[in-house]
């Protein structure tokens, strides 16, 4: 989405997810000691990893990008991966180097409890909070004044500004968006594995490139598609032929589907003109 | 001709010493590799404090050969291509002996370097069999026993005590885990009525591991032998709980780390691991640990006594020897007995120490629990 506006790979995006989780787990286990349970637990440590968040990736934009936005493109990308190892050693000197258990954040469902071994209350509400997600950011991008200056921006940024939108308050609230996402799924992920440290991050936002890559740059129900595509082949690599293989046929299938789709599965291909 | 040029060398090199060593501050150079950062510190470190204790107390006591003992320590997050530019420094730098590295992927490169420099390096933890076996690297010895051996225990153990029949066999492609499950994977074959119903390597550092705990209960495994360190191993025990499977699963010292039941908390109990003897009944040992609880406040990581020992098995050597010379310190260290925190130890011909082994641990209510 950041790259469909900007034209950059915000490397710093796994980061943001992270800090998301990390924020999490503090805001969770306060309230624990506290004396709270269940669903209240999950909705405050999400409300707080998508603040936290949300102001990361804003910050994020205003220090490591708005000053470089009329540089060559590779000054901000070059940006993007410093700001990318900063905010992971930040975490890693002030946190830990350690994996922190974290807990179930999910209340587990009783009617759910017969088949929770093929498919539990987690993966319920990660199969619903995306799809809702997923709707709700299509629709804000369709058809909210927001979303229509966003559209604008990512079309033409020069014509954008001579006729009024502020690209610089649209850019940000792209990066506040995005952020927010990141800190939900996030928290999601985190309370799936129980266990998060400072470098989840890292993988997180090589695998959701990739996948938006794969579903087409700057489509957002291609983005979905895209990481709904890659987990299923690395699963079905490592069921049915060797886990040692996964990666290599998730990104062997990423090559076929560029050589055929070069804007990816649902991007559509842009004329560049002269 | 060859040997009067290695003579020639020799008469330089000793010229050389004795130079530097009318020069320089006297002191005993004690190099000290292992991931001091990094999600592997917390195996690294302890062997740095025990370090740190044992020169303290060498030092009060007049120090190796009348000099004082100096530690130079360096981090190499456990990756092959730090340990290298680790080892190179440390030459430099001039240690006379190294206590390190700690995994062995990052050990194997860093010990060709030590070799060219004649270094005796010593490992606390560096459990790959061919770092030893081989003979590629004579400069090297250790004070933990190698992964075939713990593969035995492991395999014995799971077919032996827990009667499993259909065994999947799982690793992390490192140096470390894959040597370990190829051991445990020869030993099963060899065993009769007993199967490898899966044998494969999952990658480290990966978000999920659903796909591959499908396959084991796809397969019925009635046990898991997991080689590889605590972070994936915890990943894939929870997966498998949450999936209500009862598989047991057998793991190495990798996983045996308190870390590990931090992190997989209740889904931890029950899982097995083998580690190096509990030594806890040891005066000595008992004291080594009194230290690192009196200024640390809590109880020492892993390989903290090996480390220890390894430090005085080094420095015996050196005193034994008369010099750190390396063809007298890797003598002493085959023919000197030396009693160290994890008993009696001396090394053999390949440089594995002898009178220290492994046992099996169980996690029961938070504790790994040895199984007689």
């Amino acid at each position: 989405m950041v790259y469909g506006i900007i034209e950059l790979i915000n490397f710093a995006h796994g980061e943001v997810y992270m800090i998301g989780a990390f924020v999490a787990l503090i805001v969770a286990s306060v309230l624990t000691m506290a004396g709270f349970t269940g669903p209240a637990v999950l909705a405050l440590a999400m409300v707080f990893a998508i603040i936290y968040s949300g102001a990361y990736g804003f910050t994020v934009e205003k220090i490591a990008y708005k000053p470089l936005r009329h540089a060559p493109r590779l000054s901000p990308l070059i940006s993007a991966i410093g700001m990318s190892i900063f905010l992971q050693n930040y975490v890693l000197l002030v946190q830990t180097p350690d994996f922190l258990p974290f807990p179930n954040l999910i209340p587990e469902l009783e009617f759910l409890d017969p088949i929770s071994h093929i498919f539990s209350s987690n993966d319920l509400a990660i199969l619903s909070i995306t799809t809702l997600s997923m709707v709700a950011l299509v629709l804000f991008v369709k058809y909210t004044r927001m979303g229509k200056a966003m559209r604008a921006t990512s079309q033409d940024r020069t014509m954008s500004t001579l006729v009024g939108i502020p690209i610089n308050k649209v850019i940000s609230t792209t990066f506040v968006i995005g952020s927010t996402l990141a800190a939900i799924g996030a928290v999601l992920i985190a309370s799936f594995m129980q266990q998060i440290n400072f470098y989840i991050g890292f993988v997180a936002g090589i695998k959701a490139f990739t996948a938006a890559v794969l579903g087409g740059i700057g489509s957002i129900p291609g983005a979905v598609l895209g990481s709904l595509i890659l987990g299923l082949t690395e699963s079905f690599a490592t069921g049915y032929i060797r886990s040692d293989y996964e990666d290599v046929f998730a990104f062997a299938l990423l090559v076929i589907i560029l050589i055929f789709r070069p804007a990816g599965l649902l991007g559509k291909t842009k004329t560049q003109k002269v | 001709m060859k040997t009067k040029f290695r003579t020639l060398a020799l008469a330089a090199l000793v010229t050389l010493t004795f130079a530097v060593s009318g020069i320089a501050a006297d002191t005993i150079k004690l190099g000290v590799a292992g991931p001091h950062s990094g999600d592997l510190a917390s195996y690294g470190i302890p062997t740095v404090r025990a370090a740190e204790f044992a020169i303290a107390e060498i030092n009060a006591a007049g120090g190796v050969l009348g000099k004082q003992v100096e530690l130079l320590v360096e981090d190499d997050v456990c990756k092959a291509e730090i340990a290298t530019n680790v080892a190179a420094k440390l030459v430099a730098d001039g240690a006379d002996v190294v206590l390190g590295h700690i995994c062995s992927g990052a050990t194997k490169p860093a010990l060709g370097i030590y070799k060219d420099a004649g270094i005796v390096t010593m490992s606390p933890s560096a459990t790959n069999p061919g770092l030893t076996q081989s003979g590629d690297y004579p400069n090297f010895f250790r004070t933990i026993a190698s992964d075939d051996m713990q593969a035995m225990l492991g395999v014995n153990f799971t077919v032996k005590t827990l009667g499993a029949k259909r065994v999947a066999v799982i690793h992390d492609k490192g140096d470390y885990g894959k040597g370990y499950a190829e051991f445990a994977k020869m030993f099963l074959e060899r065993t009769d009525g007993v199967e490898v119903v899966l044998f494969e390597g999952v990658t480290p550092g990966a978000v999920d591991y659903s796909a591959i705990v499908q396959k084991i209960k796809g397969e019925k495994a009635d046990a898991v032998i997991f080689g590889g360190y605590h972070p994936e191993a915890s990943k894939i025990v929870t997966q498998m709980r949450k999936k209500k499977m009862d598989t047991f699963f057998i793991s190495d010292d990798g996983v045996k780390d308190n870390t590990f039941i931090k992190v997989a908390g209740e889904f931890a109990e029950g899982v097995y691991a083998s580690g190096p003897q509990d030594v806890s009944y040891l005066d000595l040992y008992k004291k080594v640990e009194k230290l690192h609880k009196d200024k640390y406040g809590e109880d020492p990581g892993a390989f903290y006594k090996e480390g220890y020992a390894a430090t005085m098995a080094l420095l015996n050597a050196i005193e034994k020897a008369g010099s750190t010379d390396y063809d007298a310190v890797t003598k002493a260290l085959r023919t000197e007995f030396v009693e160290t925190p994890v008993g009696k130890i001396s090394f053999d011909e390949k440089g594995d120490a002898i009178g220290v082994g492994f046992s099996m641990y169980k996690v029961t209510n938070g504790k790994y629990v040895e199984q007689k």
